[in-house]
């Protein structure tokens, strides 16, 4: 069997996710913790294009993006599988997976930027959070169905990441009377055991999420503060 | 039981294309209705109530949303002809990668390309070359992007291919002076016909613009 390598760093919510898929389907593999202020040669040499974490490698082969990452796991050890069988369906999981890609940037400012421009970032996340909710979820339990698949891994971040945001900005997005089946979810989704196991400590989490708020304030042109 | 296949579409979407060549690669037989982005249809509004956009493929009914991922889909229910995507999931992967990277990186630099004016196009049309030099470098001496075969890379690029009159003549620079692989790339794909026939006219495309810049009041 071919040695499965995983270059990551301890707060991204994005390595996490590749964490989560390969410990659901029992894959051994490596993890390689990165320092971003002083990439490797590896991770330079493995994703030239972006020079980015998460990257997985398999057998020397570099494989880049979270999401194409994800769904090379998916092809490759299908034990446990985490997009559904029928091609329908699998589109529908795959359009909410590029849903939250495309709504990132929003959440990005939420957590970077103060005065007007958070305010409005606070207005899209909400509705973004309220569309994800009503028509992605709906009444399932999980995104997946009865059981959790790649939809909610990538929303897994919304489960841990989230709520440190919210306490270093001060701003609560994620209320349970205003979406109380996301909340629910959080909930159902954080027992889940592989979940559970793998998150990272939120009181360091906490302090990290202090220090890079502080340093985005910082960096705002002044008439933003 | 007969499939019954619509696709909701605009003439100019390069995101349109991708589905229109990937239906014609699998020789689907389709309703090819045409969207007025400005008064947009019921039907559209209720098969893509999320983004409201084209293109949107529906297929008995059920709407699949986002060109990439309808790509795939026509590519999975009709496995019979015309692979799309490799059956190897590293190549798969790869070809993923770059479809990715097409959506990422290229529409949003090539609108600027025309839409801005002065130091902001300048630099548009520096990242823009750039852009197109690092898929050119990926592509390298194979015929398409996933080797031998025309496949999902090929697919999200080419539509932009119409497109690049428009750029070159309100940019003022050539693409093929900078890029003459990537240029030698297009013109094969362009020999097939479902690529062909179903990229819009590159004069039709550039009026398009042209007006769209009227509208903004930028000429």
């Amino acid at each position: 069997m071919e040695e499965v390598k995983v270059y990551g760093v301890w707060a991204s919510p994005y390595s996490q996710k590749v964490i989560w898929a390969l410990k659901l389907k029992g894959v051994k593999f490596d993890y390689i913790e990165e320092d971003l202020h002083n990439k490797s040669q590896k991770l330079l040499q493995y994703n030239p294009v972006y020079k980015k974490i998460p990257v997985l490698v398999h057998g020397e082969k570099p494989v880049a993006e979270s999401v194409v990452i994800l769904d090379y796991i998916e092809e490759t050890w299908p034990e446990n599988p985490l997009l559904p069988k029928d091609a329908y369906e699998r589109a529908v999981a795959r359009f909410w997976i590029q849903f939250g890609q495309e709504k990132s940037p929003t959440f990005h400012a939420f957590f970077r930027t103060a005065g007007e421009q958070q305010e409005k970032a606070v207005k899209e996340a909400l509705e973004v959070l309220k569309i994800l909710e009503e028509k992605g979820l709906g009444d399932k339990k999980f995104f997946g169905g009865n059981n959790i698949g790649l939809v909610d891994i990538s929303f897994g971040w919304l489960a841990h990441w989230l709520e440190g945001m919210e306490e270093v900005v001060g701003i609560k997005l994620m209320e349970p009377s205003t979406l109380p089946r996301l909340h629910k979810w959080i909930k159902n989704f954080k027992e889940v055991p592989v979940i559970q196991e793998n998150l990272p400590d939120p009181e360091k989490l906490l302090a990290y999420f202090k220090v890079l708020r502080e340093k985005f304030v910082r960096d705002l042109p002044s008439n933003d503060q | 039981m007969a499939d019954e296949v619509i696709l909701l579409d605009f003439w100019p979407s390069m995101f349109g294309m991708r589905v229109r060549i990937a239906l014609a690669e699998k020789g689907i037989e389709y309703q090819y209705r045409e969207e007025d982005l400005m008064n947009k249809s019921p039907l559209l509004l209720k098969m893509n109530p999320v983004h409201k956009k084209i293109p949107v493929l529906i297929h008995n009914g059920k709407p699949v949303c986002e060109s990439l991922i309808a790509v795939e889909y026509i590519d999975e229910v009709w496995k019979d002809k015309a692979q799309i995507l490799p059956s190897d999931p590293y190549q798969r992967a790869q070809a993923r990668f770059w479809a990715d990277y097409v959506d990422k990186k290229v529409n949003a630099v090539a609108r600027n390309v025309w839409a801005t004016k002065g130091e902001e196009q300048e630099a548009a049309k520096k990242e823009f070359i750039e852009i197109l030099k690092v898929l050119e470098g990926e592509l390298g001496d194979k015929p398409y992007f996933g080797g031998e075969t025309f496949g999902l890379t090929d697919i999200s690029l080419i539509g932009y291919y119409c497109w690049f009159y428009a750029y070159e003549t309100f940019g003022i620079f050539s693409i093929e002076s900078e890029c003459p692989k990537l240029i030698a790339w297009a013109k094969r794909c362009m020999e097939k016909e479902s690529v062909s026939k179903s990229l819009a006219d590159p004069h039709k495309v550039y009026d398009f613009v042209l007006g769209m810049k009227k509208r903004h009041g930028q000429e």
